[in-house]
């Protein structure tokens, strides 16, 4: 009965959004209000409806209904509840539920807090989003409907991939797909300005929260999946340019860029059909990336052409929705007004060239990703596309980004003097150069890979800039302390976030360099008492036993690890073998410290005595995850900037009244 | 979620023994870093897009032992390779080599470099033969009913 109150709250909300996605659409071209105030309540609706469907299927799942056949198909009654409550979206119908209930939780998040937008814009915006729920709802329903029964029911579910049952991945898909639909409201504003025909800085502020907390979702999301790729697949590794890895990284990029180029139309009133391109792009590439993952194109083409009728359709929604906002684009673009000059030395040309890098960057991930589709499907043979590519012509676009990051927040508005700049950032030159001959010399020369003492620098460089940027604003030595303190608490937040978050990415890179260019590993057949040290770090196997899990068997070693002879950790990693589905995982046992993870894992029993054990470690890697933790700290604190609050403009223009009064 | 259907296809393909077991391993540490560098660049055929080294899968295995069998023969990195490729196609390369039918894979990424590039520098051009900054829009009827709305609300 539930699951078909669900279902037929599903249909309710499909005709909900046709209603939003038609009348105050028409409501906003003919001024009428009363039109185009039926968006607000719609959204309302819709987020009850599709939360009743979310709630009908999380309950079929809590309460393990085998008689839905989704839940037969991918839960089981021994699951712990958190992994039966994460198991609703650990599946293909499940997981677009997900997608669109967040889509409606963001059309409800502009209804509650977008007061003070214009109402033709919100109409629009709000007509827009429906439009992306007509298309998502059409797809559960006639394809994918989550609440398709069984009869007769069987006794027990086939369980969830154990892969899944796991907090890093439980909770990877939320925080994705948060990143992707969020990019959907900088669409729908795009498109909602270019039905309007104007942009303007008002516009650009309305959006860059909106596009500010999808990066931060989407920051979070790959964070986390790679994270768990570290801790989980048991090989120390955190980025395979995996197409699944990929599909999320190319909205980020282009997400990154509009982020910045949104800077530019708030500021400057410049680069304003740019950055509407940039937003219709970045979600093209969240549908594209859902499309990717969703379609099974990407296992190969052949499995895309055997189950056509999910890819096929998801295809044509990808066409529709990307092909009708460029036909959009390109007829109304030419129109939006051009705003302020610059030169091509100047803070905007610096965010432009950040733009110019990152597109290019999602352009070269999305030819790499997809080129072995094409390739395949114009019979020019299979081609793999693997990370030796991706890292010879990626990596090398994100160097001038990354030199150009650390100068370009010094550049002034309008007209910029670099050499005046760059001599400014002579501090960080020179720490730079000193951090590559100190890695350089530390590593041995050559002895290490020849990138390192690069990435170090780059690394270093950033960080510099990006100082020497804020003791300027803060006239920190310039000016007595207790100046540069009061500055300092002025300093808006959105100034802070942009400080914080590029630290964040020095940081990473850090992490990056030092954990790909120094990893230490020893794999070998371990007797118990037998001693292996890695990077100094004295494994001794003492004990190996076989213990009982809520859901699974596990072989877990004991590994007493000592360094210099005092006692350091003990280590516990597992070799699982869930029982249903009955498939294996390895469950790394890690101890972080400042300089790098001591990471352990335990593979098979040997017939001649011992157990294979894989002993790493993983240089700086907690400086990676510190550094994902200080981007997405950087963007909550750009988002918490007062004119980005709500009602913020309204007390702003009192004050301004008051003051002049 | 995202990195199910590759996981899906990598284990149940998947021996559950680990990988790199050390008696596939060769003796002298030199040549098994060789034979390992050399593993990264060849791909598991039946994996999704993992490396050999990087692998659970019985084939992964098999190639694992076939390269350490042809280092040990002293066949040179290009030799393994050349071995590798005349079995199973330029699939096997992680790093596709540069030719016809990988021209707009190498070339392409340059290709859209420099088209942004010459956009950028258009846009500079544009701009410096003087089209002067078009002023904002007048307000129509409707914004200013509202402002005048808004403005009433603000006292």
């Amino acid at each position: 009965m539930i699951a078909e109150i669900g279902h037929f709250a599903l249909i309710l909300a499909l005709a909900v959004a046709l209603i939003q996605a038609v009348i105050p659409l028409v409501g906003a071209s003919r001024g009428n209000a009363t039109w185009m105030g039926l968006a607000g309540p719609a959204s309302v609706a819709q987020m009850l409806l599709v939360g009743i469907a979310f709630a009908a299927l999380t309950h079929a799942y809590m309460t393990s209904d085998f008689s839905v056949l989704n839940v037969a198909q991918n839960s089981h009654t021994d699951k712990p509840m958190l992994y039966k409550v994460t198991g609703v979206w650990g599946n293909h119908e499940g997981s677009l539920l997900l997608w669109i209930t967040i889509l409606a939780l963001f059309g409800l998040a502009v209804t509650l807090f977008g007061a003070n937008l214009p109402p033709g814009l919100k109409a629009r915006a709000l007509a827009v989003q429906a439009m992306i729920t007509v298309g998502f709802l059409l797809f559960i329903l006639l394809t994918s409907n989550p609440f398709e029964r069984l009869d007769p029911p069987p006794m027990n579910g086939s369980g969830l991939n154990p892969l899944l049952q796991d907090p890093g991945l439980a909770f990877h898909p939320p925080f994705l797909y948060l990143g992707y639909v969020g990019f959907s409201m900088a669409f729908s504003f795009a498109i909602a300005a270019l039905i309007e025909g104007k942009v303007d800085a008002a516009w650009a502020r309305w959006v860059r929260p909106w596009t500010l907390a999808a990066w931060i979702f989407l920051t979070l999301g790959i964070a986390l999946g790679s994270w768990w790729a570290y801790y989980e697949l048991g090989w120390g590794g955190w980025w395979y340019w995996d197409p699944v890895e990929n599909a999320s990284f190319m909205p980020w990029l282009a997400g990154t860029a509009l982020l910045h180029s949104a800077v530019v139309v708030e500021k400057r009133d410049s680069l304003k059909s740019w950055t509407i391109l940039l937003a219709i792009v970045a979600f093209g590439l969240s549908l594209l990336g859902t499309f990717l993952v969703r379609s099974g194109v990407i296992t190969s083409v052949h499995a895309f052409a055997t189950d056509p009728a999910r890819g096929v359709f998801i295809l044509g929604l990808l066409i529709f929705a990307v092909g009708g906002s460029f036909t959009l684009y390109a007829v109304r673009a030419p129109s939006l007004k051009t705003g302020g000059l610059f030169a091509p030395v100047s803070r905007e040309g610096a965010l432009l060239l950040n733009n110019v890098l990152m597109a290019t960057g999602a352009g070269t991930v999305l030819l790499g990703t997809l080129y072995p589709l094409f390739a395949d499907a114009l019979d020019l043979g299979k081609v793999s596309v693997g990370p030796p590519f991706f890292n010879s012509v990626f990596l090398p676009l994100m160097v001038p980004m990354v030199l150009a990051m650390a100068a370009g927040p010094l550049l002034s508005w309008k007209r910029g003097d670099l050499a005046g700049v760059l001599s400014r950032l002579s501090v960080a030159a020179v720490a730079a150069l000193a951090v590559a001959l100190a890695t350089w010399l530390w590593q041995g020369g050559s002895a290490g890979p020849w990138w390192a003492a690069g990435g170090m620098a780059l690394a270093v460089w950033l960080l510099g800039g990006t100082i020497v940027e804020w003791a300027e604003r803060i006239r920190l030595f310039r000016a007595p302390l207790a100046e540069s303190l009061e500055r300092m608490g002025k300093l808006p937040r959105s100034s802070w976030g942009m400080t914080i978050t590029h630290s964040g990415l020095a940081l990473l890179i850090i992490g990056m360099t030092a954990s790909s260019a120094w990893k230490l590993e020893s794999v070998q057949t371990q007797k118990l008492g037998e001693t292996i040290t890695v990077a100094g770090y004295a494994f001794t196997l003492t004990q190996v036993e076989d213990i009982n899990g809520a859901n699974y068997l596990a072989t877990q070693g004991t590994f007493k690890v000592t360094k210099d002879g005092q006692d350091f950790a003990i280590l516990q990693p597992e070799k699982r073998v869930y029982r249903q589905p009955p498939r294996p995982t390895t469950e790394a046992a890690i101890v972080s410290t400042i300089l790098g993870d001591v990471y352990a894992v335990i593979g098979d029993a040997v017939p001649e005595g011992g157990w294979v054990t894989r002993l790493y470690f993983n240089p700086l890697v907690p400086w990676m995850w510190a550094g994902c933790l200080v981007m997405v700290l950087g963007g909550l604190m750009s988002l918490s900037d007062r004119r980005h609050r709500i009602g913020a403009p309204t007390r702003a223009r009192a004050a301004v009244q008051a003051a002049k009064a | 979620m995202i990195r199910l259907a590759v996981l899906l296809s990598v284990l149940w393909l998947a021996a559950p023994a680990l990988a790199a077991d050390p008696s596939e391993m060769l003796k002298d540490p030199a040549l098994e870093k060789r034979a390992h560098t050399l593993g990264k660049e060849l791909r598991c055929l039946v994996c999704q897009s993992e490396s050999i080294e990087d692998s659970n899968a019985d084939l992964a295995k098999d190639l694992r032992i076939i390269v350490r069998e042809q280092i040990g023969k002293g066949a040179s990195d290009e030799q393994v390779k050349k071995f590798v490729v005349d079995r199973y196609g330029d699939y096997v390369l992680l790093n596709p080599p540069f030719k016809g039918a990988t021209l707009v894979l190498w070339l392409g990424p340059f290709g859209l470099l420099a088209v942004s590039l010459v956009a950028a520098w258009a846009f500079f051009r544009r701009r410096a033969k003087g089209q002067a900054p078009a002023g904002s829009a007048p307000l129509s009827d409707a914004e200013k009913r509202r402002l005048e709305a808004l403005l009433k609300d603000g006292k």
